[in-house]
């Protein structure tokens, strides 16, 4: 067993990535997150490792189509605006079928916005981002374990589904400091990691091709429909939530990331003062884990979204428990809401 | 009609989807013979572009991949990166490699990849319907300036090879033409060069070739050689640039 150590969210993404089996990296400078490409640029260098300070976030995401077309565990991070300018080369990845793991450390917008807390991504990146129809699969740590985990998690269902995977974190879990436990085993490649597709020089076999274009529109609706298929396994397979106390609950809160974190003290405040309150927090955000949500339906239970944006998981959350009543808190582009702005919200 | 004395293993049986007398055919075969020559099809990755070349590995025989427009020096750093042993190259039109894609191709120059360019300059947009490319000659008529490129409002026709051999990890830049089989030749002498660099890991190598698209310079095949003979080659001088 290794023994636990320190370390910020930012941090142990990265090395969560590499205990992972990632051997590219490639990044452009943004706060909150330039902790973790600069612990790539020390960690990563030497075989096989390799780090790329790119020209700019459109060539740093182009480079891990690349790397992993190439047959690499490639990553990239960035923050919000740079989440942005990737955009058309996540849509190739995605389009290409090539694994692939993005961390977006949130910040606050629109524009260059500033880099206070935020989860105004949510859209972004639950709906694909860029062009066409898509979707990434999407993580969202709420503590440095949890970040650090969820990098094997990430590669892992990259690979299984030749997808590219956003873990959706923010400046908060990116900053903080936690105790963590490295994972003692690292990645080692199996029969399951195998990647027949990849580009290796035509050695005895016919040559590969790595693309997205169809020029007859029946192969591109075929392709499309393969796709879709894949999106409804993942639906069914990959919903992942955490829940509290939801057998008896009246109200449950629903919030992810950071600010999971905050309304878990607030439903454990509530529940010392004898409020029948709950909590789901979704680990999935794409897929969104309905399933925790049928499971628990009842007509009189009411729901409260909160979130570091404006009514984006909101969404999800009411498309989750239909005719159930969803109230919403929300705050972002400064403000946070409090443990006290969500226990007054409950109570009142 | 050319006289195929043997059909290069490197290039698919498949007829072209190019318009007639385009230049995009004559560079894939002299690629694809190229890497024959040299024994690397079972090592080789091309890049294809976002450009009338976009599906390129519909005709060349070995491991490809696309690019997103313009960003074929990014992926094709990455691949390299990861598989040094591979001999990597990328095939850019001039809106690819000059203009949408100029940030890629100057940081992967600069960071001296040992990486082979193709970049065809063929002074227009092809596939999007013949615009005013970086390339475009001052006067020339296209479809985004239809009273010929005015320089003073327009730009320049950029010279990018000559920007490039300004940067110090730079090792190789050559001007060719196919106006001409005496120029295809040395055409092809120049590609096999930077790909011998490549493999002798000399470093960032490109070749930059004058190639005609006569749908949209609105001439005849013939005339359109002529024209890179008489016009375009007084603009993009040929020859060794670095
Ligand atoms: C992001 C993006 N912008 C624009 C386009 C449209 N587009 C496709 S090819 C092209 C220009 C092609 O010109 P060039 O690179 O010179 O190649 P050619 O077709 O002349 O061989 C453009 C603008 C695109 N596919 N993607
Ligand atoms: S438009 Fe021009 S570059 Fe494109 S195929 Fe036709 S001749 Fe070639």
């Amino acid at each position: 067993m290794k023994k636990k150590i320190l370390m910020t969210g930012n941090e142990a993404v990265a090395q969560g990535a590499i205990d992972a089996g990632c051997t590219f990296y490639a990044g452009y400078p943004i706060t909150p997150q330039n902790e973790l490409t600069a612990y790539m640029a020390v960690h990563m260098p030497g075989k096989p490792g390799i780090f790329i300070q790119a020209e700019s976030e459109l060539a740093a995401i182009n480079m891990v189509y690349g790397a992993s077309a190439a047959g690499a565990r490639a990553m990239t991070s960035s923050s919000s605006p740079g989440i942005s300018l990737k955009q058309e080369g996540i849509s190739y990845i995605a389009g290409a079928e090539l694994p692939a793991v993005i961390v977006n450390v949130m910040r606050a917008g629109p524009g260059l916005g500033n880099i206070t807390p935020a989860q105004s991504d949510y859209f972004q990146a639950t709906r694909g981002g860029g062009h066409g129809d898509y979707h990434l699969i999407v993580l969202a740590p709420a503590s440095v374990q949890e970040a650090y985990d969820q990098m094997f998690l990430s590669f892992d269902l990259a690979d299984k589904y030749r997808a590219p995977v956003m873990v959706l974190g923010d400046g908060m879990l990116g900053q903080m400091m936690e105790p963590l436990q490295l994972s003692a085993v690292s990645f080692q490649p199996s029969a399951e990691n195998k990647k027949p597709w990849a580009l290796t020089g035509c050695a005895g076999r016919s040559p590969n091709v790595i693309k997205s274009f169809y020029m007859d529109t029946n192969e591109l609706e075929k392709f499309n429909l393969n796709l879709q298929k894949k999106y409804a396994l993942i639906r069914q397979k990959e919903q992942r939530w955490e829940e509290i106390f939801l057998k008896d609950a009246k109200t449950i809160i629903v919030a992810y990331g950071s600010m999971a974190r905050i309304a878990r003290s607030a439903v454990h405040a509530l529940r010392g003062k004898g409020k029948k309150v709950g909590l789901i927090r979704p680990i999935t955000l794409w897929p969104f884990p309905e399933k925790a949500f049928t499971k628990h339906l009842t007509s009189n239970t009411r729901y409260l979204a909160v979130e570091m944006s404006y009514g984006q998981m909101l969404e999800d959350v009411q498309l989750a428990v239909g005719k159930a009543k969803v109230d919403f808190l929300g705050r972002a582009g400064g403000g946070v809401p409090s443990e006290e702005d969500i226990i007054r919200r409950v109570n009142g | 009609m050319d006289k195929i004395y043997s059909h290069p293993v490197s290039l698919r049986d498949n007829s072209t989807h190019y318009c007639a007398g385009c230049g995009h055919g004559t560079a894939h075969r002299i690629i694809a013979e190229i890497v024959d020559e040299l024994g690397i099809r079972e090592k080789v990755i091309g890049l294809a572009p976002v450009g009338c070349a976009v599906i390129a590995y519909e005709y060349w025989n070995f491991d490809c991949s696309e690019a997103a427009h313009g960003r074929a020096l990014a992926v094709a750093t990455a691949i390299k990166r990861v598989r040094p042993e591979n001999i990597v190259f990328t095939y850019q039109g001039d809106g690819d490699l000059a203009a949408i894609g100029t940030n890629e191709t100057i940081h992967a120059a600069n960071r001296g990849e040992n990486l082979t360019v193709i970049f065809i300059n063929n002074a227009v947009y092809g596939m999007t319907g013949g615009q005013m490319a970086p390339t475009t000659l001052a006067g020339q008529k296209t479809a985004t300036t239809p009273a010929g490129r005015d320089v003073l409002s327009h730009g320049f026709p950029l010279k990018i090879s000559e920007m490039l051999a300004l940067l110090p990890a730079v090792k190789y830049i050559e001007r060719v033409s196919f106006h001409s089989p005496q120029e295809i030749i040395k055409a092809k002498q120049a590609i096999k060069t930077a790909f011998l660099n490549q493999i002798n890991n000399i470093g960032f190598s490109l070749v930059e070739i004058l190639s005609p698209c006569p749908t949209y310079w609105g001439m005849s095949p013939q005339k359109s050689l002529e024209w890179i003979k008489e016009v375009m080659a007084k603009e993009f001088p040929l020859g060794r640039i670095k």
